[in-house]
This record gives C-alpha cells, sequence and structure tokens, in this order.
C-alpha cells in the first residue's frame, strides 16, 4: 500500500519532469531565450511535486500507527481501556495481528472483534486518506512550481539552491542520530534512575534484576548495583588489551620496519581479516575451543577454571583487537619521518634501538591513542560475551572465574518479552547510557592525546 | 687485532637486512680519526676492546631478539586466525552432507492419499510418517514391542516423510507403487556417520543411540542403505528445532533484505553528506559539529544502535519487531559514517585540476560536482560502501535488541515481515546444546566468511579497475 503511495508519487514527479521541460522547450520553440536549459525547468518541477509529497508520506507512516492505535484504544468499552500500559501493549499486539490475519479471529472475547473491527476500518480511512493528502500535495507542488515558469527563470540557480538543502539535510543525519541516541538512553535511564537512585546504580555490589521484580512489589531496589558488571566489563577488556597490545604493537613495528614490501603487501591484509571476520564467529570459537582449552588446561595445572572463564573470552576478544592496535599503530609508525631514523642510524644505533629509543617516544601518543581506541572497543563489544562470558555477575577479578559484562546484561534484558515500566528492563538502558557516556569519553580523550601530544615534524 | 675483531663482528649494521632502510650509511670501518692520531695507532680502540666487543654482541643479541618478538607477534596473529578457520572447517564442512537411509518404501492409497483423488491438497494431508515407519518397520521385522520400536523410530528424523511426501508429490503415479527411497536419517544417526559420536563400551553411540540402534545402523551401512548424501535441505530451508533439517535460507535472504534496506538508505545519504562536507561546507562550527560526530558516531559500540532502534523505532514510531525494515535502518545510521568517511576520501583523491577545467568552461559550483567530481570519485564510494555493507552483514548484537532473534520457520517475503539474518541465525543456533547444531552452526559461518570474502574480493577487484593515477 504505501510503496505502490511511493511508486505513485515517483511517477507525479516523472510527469512533472516531462511537463516542465516540454513547457521550457515550447518557450524556447516560442523564440523566448532561456536562462536556464529545459532539463533544469522540468527537474525544478519535479523537486517541487515530489519532495513535499514524500515528506508527507513519511510523516504519515511514523505516526499512522501510534494515532490508529489511540483510537482503538479510546474505543475499548469500559473496563479494557483502563488496563494498564503492559496489558494494553498485549492487547493491541493481538488485535494487530488478527487484523492482519496472521492469527485467527479470537471469537471468544467480543471487545477485541469489536477493536479488530475498529482498526481495519481506521486503517482503510488511513490509507484512502494517505493517498488523497500525498498525492494533492504533490499536485499543488506542481501547479504552484509551474506558475513560475518563464522564459527567464532561472531554474538552474533554484534546483541548485535545493539541491544544497538537501546535502545539508544528509549531513546533518550525523547529528540527528547523535540526539536520538542521547535522548533515547537518557529518557529511558531517567525512568530508570526514578526507581533506582543513581548513586545506587553506580556503587551498589549486587546484581540481580530477576529478584527485584518480586522485591519490588514490596518497594525495594537494591539489586541494580552495577559494580560486578563494570568490574567485570574491565576484567575481560584487560585480558584482551594483554592479549592485543602486545602482539599488535610488536606486529605493527617488525610489519613497518624489517618486513620486505613484497611480504608485507601479504601479511599485512591477512591480519586485517582478523578484524574483519563478524563477532559472532569469535563468540562461537570461543564458546566452541577456546573456553573448553582453557579449563582442560587450567585442570591439569590443577586450578579450578569456571567453564565460561573471564580468560577465554578475554583472550579471543584481544584476538579481535589485534589489528585495530597494529594498523593504527602501523600508521602512526609510518609517520615518523624518516629522517629521525637516519639521524639515529648515523650515530650507530641498531635498528631495535632506534625503535626503542627514538621511534616509539616519537609515535608514542598515537600508539597511546590506538590503545585507547581499542580498549573502549573491548568494552563496547557485545557478541563474543554474550556467548562467551555468561550472566553470573561475580564480583571477582579472577581471570579463572566466570564473570559477566554491561553489553551482556543490555542484550539478555532486552532480548524476548519485554515490560517497559519494569525497572528490569530500563535497567538495560542506564547500562547502555553508561557504555555510551564511557566509550564517548575514552574517544574524546584519544582525539586530545593526539591533538595535543603530536609531534609536528612540518 | 683489530682486523680479527671486525671478522667476528662484521661491523655493518643489521638494517643491510632489511629492505626499507637499504640506504642507511655503512658504518666506517675505520674511525676517521686514526690517521692523525698514527703514533696511537697500535693503542687499543675504545671500540675494538673486549668491553666493547661484548657490548656489541649484546647490542646484537638485543636486535635479534626484537626482531624474533616481532616474528612471534606476526606468528601469533596468523596462528590465530588459522586456528579459528581450521576449527570452523573441521566443524563444519559436513554439514554440506547429511546421512540418508534407503528404505523400500510402500505408497499404501489409503495413507498417502486419504481422498483417493491423486490432488495435492489431498496428497498434502497423506499419513507419509506412517508409511515411512512402516517401511523401517519391514526392513527390521523382527522388531516387537513399543520401547525397541520406539527406538527403531528414534534412527528417522522428522524430516523422513516429507522426502516421500515430495516424491509422491512430484509424480502421483507412484501411489500405490513400491520404490525405493532416500530418506532423511535422524541427526544422532548423522552424527554417529560423521564420527562426531564416539561407540560407548556398551555398544551405544554418542550417549544418545543405545546398543541396539547402533547393531541396526550397522546393518543399514554394511548394506549400502545408509550413506552421505548432498544436503540440499541446508540451502533451501529455514530454520528448525531438528539440527538435521535446519537451513541458512531464511538467514540469507533475512540478511539480503536487510541490506538492501541498509544500502537504499545509507549510501545516497552518505554520498551526499561527504559531499557537503568535502565540497561546499563552509569551514564554521556547525561543520566542526558534523565532522566531530561522524567521528564519534563511529566509535560508538554496536549495541547503542540497538537500543537507539528499539526506543526511537520500535517504542516510539511502533515499528513492527523483527522486520528487515527496522534492521535496515539502524544498519544504515551505523554504517553511515563509515560510508561518508570513505566517499570523502574518494571525493578527496580527484585532482583539483577537474574542477578548475570544469569551472573553465563556465560550470556552476552543483554542475562541477555532480557532472564531474561525483562520477570521478563513484568508484571509490562505491568501494567503500560495499566495504560498509560487509560489516554491517556481519553485525550482530544490535539487530538482538530489535527482535531479530526470533524463532521463524518460515522464509520471509517482505520488509515487514518477520526475519531473522544469518548472523543472528548463527547465534540461535550456538545457544543449542545438540551436537548435531555445532555442525549447522559452523557451516553457516562458512557461508558467512564465504560472502564477506566474495563482497571484498568485489570491492578489492573495483578498486583494482578503476583505481586511477592521476
Amino acid at each position: 500500500m504505501t510503496f505502490s503511495l511511493f511508486l505513485a508519487v515517483l511517477a507525479l514527479s516523472g510527469l512533472s519532469y516531462w511537463l516542465g521541460s516540454r513547457q521550457a522547450a515550447a518557450f524556447r520553440a516560442n523564440g523566448g531565450r532561456l536562462h536556464s536549459l529545459p532539463s533544469y525547468h522540468g527537474t525544478y518541477l519535479a523537486l517541487l511535486s515530489g519532495l513535499p509529497a514524500i515528506f508527507m508520506l513519511l510523516v504519515w507512516i511514523s505516526f499512522e500507527e501510534a494515532l490508529i492505535r489511540q483510537f482503538v484504544i479510546a474505543g475499548l468499552p469500559d473496563p479494557f481501556g483502563q488496563l494498564h500500559a503492559g496489558e494494553l501493549a498485549l492487547l493491541m499486539t493481538d488485535v494487530r495481528n488478527m487484523a492482519a490475519g496472521a492469527v485467527p479471529l479470537d471469537v471468544s472475547r467480543p471487545h477485541i472483534i469489536a477493536a479488530v473491527d475498529h482498526y481495519n476500518r481506521l486503517k482503510l480511512i488511513s490509507d484512502v486518506m494517505s493517498w488523497v493528502v500525498v498525492l494533492a500535495i504533490g499536485a499543488a507542488g506542481l501547479l504552484l512550481a509551474r506558475r513560475k515558469l518563464a522564459p527567464n527563470f532561472r531554474a538552474r540557480n533554484s534546483v541548485e539552491r535545493i539541491f544544497d538543502v538537501i546535502l545539508i539535510c544528509s549531513s546533518t543525519l550525523a547529528i540527528l542520530t547523535t540526539i536520538g541516541i542521547v535522548l533515547s538512553l537518557v529518557f529511558e535511564a531517567l525512568r530508570f534512575f526514578a526507581r533506582v537512585h543513581p548513586f545506587d546504580f553506580l556503587f551498589g555490589l549486587t546484581w540481580s534484576p530477576q529478584t527485584a521484580i518480586r522485591a519490588e512489589q514490596v518497594g525495594a531496589s537494591g539489586a541494580f548495583g552495577a559494580v560486578p558488571l563494570i568490574v567485570g566489563t574491565l576484567l575481560i577488556s584487560v585480558i584482551a588489551m594483554l592479549v592485543a597490545v602486545p602482539v599488535g604493537l610488536m606486529a605493527a613495528i617488525y610489519m613497518s620496519e624489517f618486513m620486505q614490501a613484497r611480504v608485507r603487501a601479504v601479511v599485512k591484509p591477512v591480519i586485517e581479516i582478523l578484524a574483519g571476520i563478524p563477532t559472532v564467529v569469535y563468540g562461537f570459537f570461543a564458546a566452541l575451543t577456546v573456553a573448553p582449552l582453557v579449563r582442560d588446561l587450567g585442570e591439569a595445572l590443577g586450578l579450578a577454571v569456571a567453564s565460561q572463564s573471564a580468560l577465554a573470552a578475554g583472550v579471543v576478544m584481544g584476538i579481535m583487537i589485534i589489528p585495530f592496535v597494529s594498523s593504527l599503530s602501523d600508521d602512526v609508525i609510518s609517520a615518523v619521518p624518516q629522517s629521525l631514523r637516519e639521524g639515529s642510524y648515523g650515530l650507530g644505533a641498531t635498528q631495535a634501538e632506534t625503535i626503542r629509543l627514538v621511534l616509539l617516544p616519537a609515535a608514542l601518543p598515537g600508539i597511546v591513542a590506538s590503545v585507547i581506541l581499542a580498549f573502549s572497543r573491548a568494552l563496547g563489544e557485545t557478541m563474543i560475551v554474550v556467548m562467551a562470558a555468561g550472566l553470573a555477575a561475580n564480583l571477582t577479578i579472577n581471570p579463572l572465574d566466570a564473570v559477566t559484562t554491561v553489553t551482556v546484561h543490555i542484550a539478555a534484558l532486552l532480548v524476548g518479552d519485554q515490560e517497559f515500566d519494569s525497572a528490569k528492563t530500563l535497567s538495560a538502558f542506564g547500562l547502555g547510557l553508561l557504555l555510551f557516556v564511557v566509550t564517548l569519553g575514552l574517544n574524546i580523550i584519544a582525539l586530545r592525546v593526539v591533538k595535543k601530544y603530536r609531534e609536528q615534524y612540518e | 687485532m683489530s682486523n680479527s675483531a671486525e671478522h667476528v663482528f662484521p661491523l655493518r649494521s643489521p638494517q643491510h637486512t632489511a629492505g626499507s632502510s637499504a640506504a642507511a650509511a655503512t658504518l666506517p670501518l675505520e674511525p676517521p680519526g686514526a690517521a692523525i692520531v698514527d703514533d696511537q695507532a697500535l693503542a687499543p680502540s675504545r671500540h675494538t676492546t673486549t668491553e666493547a666487543e661484548t657490548r656489541l654482541r649484546r647490542r646484537y643479541a638485543a636486535q635479534r631478539r626484537f626482531k624474533a618478538y616481532g616474528i612471534l607477534a606476526i606468528a601469533i596473529a596468523v596462528a590465530s586466525l588459522v586456528w579459528l578457520l581450521v576449527t570452523l572447517l573441521a566443524n563444519g564442512i559436513t554439514a554440506f552432507q547429511q546421512t540418508y537411509l534407503r528404505l523400500d518404501v510402500t505408497l499404501d492409497p489409503a495413507l498417502v492419499d486419504p481422498r483417493g483423488d491423486r490432488s495435492e491438497a489431498s496428497i498434502r494431508d497423506g499419513d507419509f510418517g506412517a508409511v515411512v515407519r512402516e517401511a523401517l518397520r519391514s526392513r527390521f521385522p523382527d522388531v516387537e514391542g513399543r520401547g525397541p520400536l520406539r527406538s527403531l523410530f528414534g534412527l528417522l528424523s522428522e524430516g523422513a516423510q516429507f522426502d516421500v511426501r515430495d516424491k509422491v508429490l512430484a509424480d502421483p503415479s507412484l501411489i500405490g507403487t513400491r520404490q525405493k527411497m532416500w530418506v532423511l536419517a535422524s541427526t544422532d544417526v548423522d552424527m554417529l556417520r560423521k564420527g562426531f559420536f564416539e561407540r560407548t563400551a556398551d555398544g551405544g553411540g554418542g550417549g544418545r543411540l543405545n546398543a541396539q540402534q547402533v547393531a541396526w545402523y550397522d546393518a543399514l551401512e554394511a548394506s549400502g542403505d545408509l550413506e552421505l548424501r548432498f544436503n540440499r535441505r541446508f540451502f533451501t530451508n529455514a530454520d528448525s528445532r531438528e539440527p538435521e533439517m535446519v537451513g541458512i535460507l531464511g538467514g540469507v535472504v533475512g540478511s539480503f533484505l536487510t541490506l538492501a534496506v541498509c544500502l537504499v538508505l545509507c549510501f545516497p545519504f552518505g554520498v551526499a553528506a561527504a559531499v557537503y562536507l568535502e565540497e561546499f561546507a563552509p569551514k564554521n562550527w556547525f561543520t566542526d559539529l558534523i565532522e566531530v560526530n561522524i567521528n564519534n558516531l563511529a566509535a560508538v559500540p554496536s549495541i547503542i544502535f540497538g537500543l537507539l532502534g528499539l526506543a526511537v523505532f520500535l517504542n516510539f514510531f511502533g515499528m513492527p519487531r523483527s522486520a528487515p525494515l527496522v534492521g535496515g535502518i539502524v544498519l544504515a545510521l551505523m554504517s553511515l559514517p563509515t560510508i561518508i568517511i570513505a566517499s570523502r576520501a574518494a571525493l578527496r583523491a580527484v585532482p583539483p585540476s577537474v574542477r578548475e577545467a570544469a569551472y573553465g568552461v563556465g560550470a556552476s559550483k552543483m554542475q562541477v560536482v555532480l557532472h564531474h567530481v561525483l562520477p570521478l570519485s563513484m568508484p571509490g564510494m562505491m568501494t567503500g560502501s560495499i566495504i560498509a555493507m560487509a560489516q554491517a552483514l556481519g553485525e550482530t548484537a544490535p539487530l538482538l535488541m530489535i527482535g531479530m532473534v526470533a524463532f521463524i520457520v518460515g522464509i520471509p517475503q517482505g520488509l515487514t515481515d518477520s526475519a531473522t539474518v544469518l548472523p543472528v541465525q548463527i547465534f540461535m543456533w550456538a545457544d543449542n546444546p545438540e551436537r548435531g547444531f555445532v555442525e549447522k552452526t559452523s557451516a553457516a559461518i562458512i557461508v558467512l566468511l564465504a560472502f564477506l570474502l566474495t563482497m571484498n574480493a568485489l570491492a578489492i577487484f573495483l578498486r583494482k579497475r578503476f583505481e586511477r593515477r592521476w
């Protein structure tokens, strides 16, 4: 329905283009001197008829469902209209499914049948209205624009101004996304913090959202302490960095300073494949191969290792992060000017000494920045830990124990059925806000480090 | 004396062996001052004493150690990759074949064609389960009693009846005849055939098959009635509860729809944003803000985009859960920074002379960009977009948030149908403890990696084919 309307709008636009360019050609045939080529007249008409119509269509799609929902709920008979939000949502899902024919009509509940009827009627009205309104707007745009057409009309300039606006709007999409993220996180997190004090959330030592639902009924909400999750996240990320930083850094140094260009052209992409492998694959690998291996090794050494140990998840995450460290470090090491190397060789230093005493200090800000970025990546990584770290919120720094992370719990809380007015579901947004703020902070610090301490050689 | 020292330590710096610094100067063989201080020539130079030699030896050893660390690091990285790929291949390659049993199936008209009119509807109502069970029972006629019979039928998959039904649907004239047919075996039989189950001391297999079942298995295998055949289902089915019946088509179609939405949204917007920032934007606080935003968005964890999708698109706009449409929008927002950054690099690579020539013949600013700069930078933008799409294809976490993690047996038909995507399918299968799913998960990963490899190869091909040196 919507799609055919979209096609209709496109067709109207095409028609407008044809009308516009034909009229401009007619001006020219009548001996007028055109300011702009006929195609610009056509494009002007097409844009003015198509853009407002498509904008209207988008607005319609965005609000149609919510409005219909309001009307259907308002039309429900008395006892059902006053249900609380969760039950209403369930009821509306039923109504929608039955209206779509996905679920057979439930004849045992008369109010549902009435609601489905109401829904279908509203939907029909909405569909017809959307065609009328959208096409009317398109036609109005076409007629208004057509009145402006004249031999000396500056169609090209107008079209270019419209393009300019389109380009600016596209580039503000990044800002809109950020605003969307911030608003959605902050609003839901505020609802969470209305139930759980931020202090308890940030400094509480136990995390057990499951029991809180029962406890909440008697007014307690003390089980949302995020410290075990934060410590678990840090533990796994630190293990990952302990793997990734030495390996990535040494690999970068060797590739940029010792390796022949021909070999490097093969090895560098091979290492970068590690960054292209989807994280779900790493998660499967960690759970299937690495975790049992770590456990068996630990048991052979007489250590008690949890079957979902932090070590396994951390090591696999470290492998994933190697190319982030190595690529970024490689770039900054290569950017150190050749004259510094040659000066050092001239003083009789070996290559290793040159690297340790000259190149690394010169490249340090960039390397630190790349490590910070890699760390922020490790903090936000989800699939590996979901699959290999489990849900046990233990407060420990023993890498052989099972720990859990912030991302694991965001995923666990929001996958499956949700109730949007329980502290349990909302806590995911609290965790999300925490994660967003920390990774954003790390990113800003990394940029600052580069800006502030970068050696200017030019 | 100094000669012998040189013999042991050729005073050439080791960087000569490396290609990158072949230009480094040779250390002088003799200090320049040696000729002048002639009378001290015999006195040991501080560069030739034994301490100096040991020092030099130590420094060269440090150099060798340093290089060894580098090689070790690269070896660790490459070995991890090889380990990962080998593990997946070893676990997954067998999933492209599946164990089938050959049975003498009697297609009793009363069972397979209950209405007796040979119509498709009638055949679809037929009890092919009973037909297959009867066929297996006639193969082992001396099995009696409920327990042993249940064990016997445990060799068959739920899907065995569909193998027979599909044959009959394709050729209704088979009804009433007796045919040799290959039907799907259960996952436990399959695991035993592929060697993932070990035979236990009591004659059973893998803890799932009892001794009797293994004996039947051996009998079937000995008579050639049990073999591995190409697993067509894996490419034509969607999800299933039975590991021998699962397929990736549902996930592949879901991924395709999601990526299509993602590409349609983020390519035009990404290119437009890049064009504005690179060609038109004045240098002011607003464009600075946009740039900072793009860089920060590139570093936001993907799961946060999932939260955005959940809060804004599902809860606020009331879009359907599990739909490729929403998945595509979320992935588009996530890929946008990648595409913008790649497109800007492509625009920057177009030399100013092209722009100036266009201005010179009287083009407007917009004409310069749209007619000249944009077409020339298109290959670079497409390469960047393909790489961004490859990233989006592997993305899982944000799609979990918007409910694409549902058990869906059907293949999605449209953008608002419930669907899942390939990586999420992998995630769901990986969660399943049954041994048969390990194999199928690995195989799905192999397919996913093959897609990624193809996309990246395409990007490299485009870059090589259309790359222009100015």
